[in-house]
């Protein structure tokens, strides 16, 4: 049960870094490779706040949101004057600068080693330490999370974000400075890796920057590609296709010291794979 | 009066003028003809007009007040200023109601992020999707369009717009004869209502037939201005289209 209840809390935080990717990837159409990035800033503005700070796990939250946000909002303002693979490349960047302030601001993010001891939530002296307790919390983060991504692709704003994706040219010309708008999704995108980082240092009770490299923000773009792009359920397939698929492959019987460099060529084949022969995922609805 | 004005406007590519020194004004209430061989930098002139591509340097003067010596593409549309694209631009992906309500939303974030469409949008989308005929194809996906379809799919979303000033680039290149009489009649009603109408066209029938007046360009230069009567007669005129 316990077992269960892990994986459940896994795919969980990773469908809340899919959904959040997917509105930037699926429905912008901007192919973002910074999304462990800003996963990395809510786990780290949560973790020091709480260990530091003594601050409560859900106002450490609200802090690792709008950190991230803000961030994004920097970065977003640089990568908004990129278009296709260049937009691509200088989000890689920015994920690789990110990763590097982690290792390198020691006093301040623990280095390499990184933070450990990072309780876990409690609200109202209520304490989530439980898997069970700690999973209805992630699964509620999700839910929110879903209903949030729902309302802004059905909004106009939506509308606008697809225009932007087929042709932001075209849709320029009809009197939208597209900038404001990649912006606003990559800083909305970016607050909700942070809840998904939250819960992720919060849940391991230890986090360091080997979590968030580029390695990280491959795997989240592949959940989204996955699962099917500009469509939020696909987020969710997608998440726990990725997650569930190596947990299976113990079951088969593979050793456990080839297990890990399996999990890696079968993510890298299943992308080829559906690259070739389903482009748009599992349920997607656009395609790349 | 003349509500899209040009003067000296000059853009080059590589060296090579693409619009050189151009100087022009298109009436409201008339459909100009915009004609010349291919390369004489038509659509460029319509890619200036509209920021899709930038000028090197001359003033655009909107509704005899507004200069502009700089034109960003996400301002045209707050001048009254639409086009539509010699080769389709539409969002492909997207169902053809969509491609109508995109621009009929507010143009702020928080605006169109609490916006839901309310029953004057819908109504106008159902307004300008019925006048080209794709009142049915509401549902489909853009990209499934036929090349007809999606010709008049553009001119629809450019009558949402509601604009002053039309700017219709080579709108019926590959159109049925049916499509045609409805693009044509498309053109006179806007002129009808006053506004002003910039036709990019290749056909010279349809330029002699919808036109009240016709610019003639070649090499990004003005040739001729006049009727089209007049000017389509014009031995150098001629002789441009022919290479003679």
């Amino acid at each position: 049960m316990e077992y269960l209840l892990h994986l459940a809390i896994v795919i969980s935080i990773y469908s809340i870094l899919g959904l959040s990717l997917n509105l930037i990837v699926g429905y912008t159409g901007l192919v973002s490779m910074t999304q462990a990035a800003f996963y990395a800033i809510g786990a780290y503005a949560t973790a020091i706040a709480m260990t530091s700070y003594d601050i409560n796990f859900f106002l450490a939250i609200l802090i690792g949101i709008i950190i991230s946000g803000l961030c994004a909002l920097i970065i977003g303002y640089v990568l908004s004057r990129f278009d296709g693979d260049y937009f691509t490349l200088g989000s890689l960047g920015f994920n690789i600068i990110i990763t590097a302030i982690l290792v390198n601001w020691r006093g301040f993010t623990g280095g390499a080693t990184g933070i450990p001891a990072i309780p876990r939530p409690s609200l109202f002296g209520f304490d989530l330490s439980t898997n069970l307790t700690f999973f209805i919390l992630a699964l509620l983060a999700v839910v929110v999370i879903y209903f949030i991504c729902k309302f802004i692709v059905r909004s106009s704003f939506g509308r606008v974000l697809k225009a932007i994706r087929e042709d932001e040219k075209a849709i320029q010309v009809f009197g939208y400075n597209t900038h404001y708008y990649k912006l606003a999704i990559f800083a909305i995108g970016a607050m909700m890796a942070a809840v998904a980082g939250a819960l992720y240092a919060s849940y391991l009770s230890y986090i360091s920057p080997a979590t968030f490299d580029l390695n990280e923000s491959v795997f989240i773009l592949s959940i989204v590609v996955l699962g099917g792009l500009a469509n939020n359920k696909g987020a969710i397939w997608g998440a726990a296709l990725l997650i569930l698929l190596p947990e299976a492959l113990q079951f088969v019987g593979f050793p456990s010291a080839v297990a890990e460099e399996l999990r890696q060529v079968i993510y890298g084949l299943a992308i080829v794979l559906f690259m070739l022969y389903r482009p748009q995922g599992l349920v997607g609805e656009y395609k790349l | 009066m003349s509500t899209l004005k040009i003067k000296n406007l000059y853009k080059h590519f590589d060296g090579i003028k693409a619009v050189d020194r151009l100087t022009l004004s298109f009436e409201a209430g008339k459909i100009t003809g915009l004609i010349g061989p291919n390369g004489s930098g038509k659509s460029t002139l319509i890619n200036l007009l509209t920021g899709v591509v930038p000028f090197d340097s001359g003033i655009v003067i909107v509704a005899e007040t507004t200069k502009l010596s700089k034109i960003r593409p996400y301002e045209v549309a707050s001048f009254d200023i639409t086009r539509t694209f010699q080769d389709v631009r539409l969002f492909e992906q997207m169902p053809v109601m969509d491609n109508i309500l995109v621009v009929l939303t507010k143009r702020s974030v928080t605006g169109s992020l609490f916006e839901r469409h309310k029953k004057y949008h819908l109504e106008k989308a159902k307004e300008v999707l019925e006048k080209v005929g794709l009142w049915e194809k509401k549902d489909e996906l853009a990209a499934n369009l036929s090349y007809g379809q999606r010709k008049l799919l553009e001119i629809a979303r450019a009558l949402a717009m509601n604009a002053e000033t039309y700017l219709f680039d080579e709108p019926f290149a590959g159109l049925f004869p049916e499509m045609i009489k409805i693009v044509s009649s498309v053109l006179k009603e806007l002129r009808d209502k006053g506004k002003t109408v910039v036709l990019v066209e290749h056909n010279m029938e349809l330029i002699r037939e919808l036109s009240d007046y016709c610019i003639v360009m070649d090499s990004g230069e003005l040739l001729a201005e006049g009727k089209p009567s007049d000017v389509l007669s014009q031995k150098v005129v001629m002789e441009a289209y022919l290479g003679e």
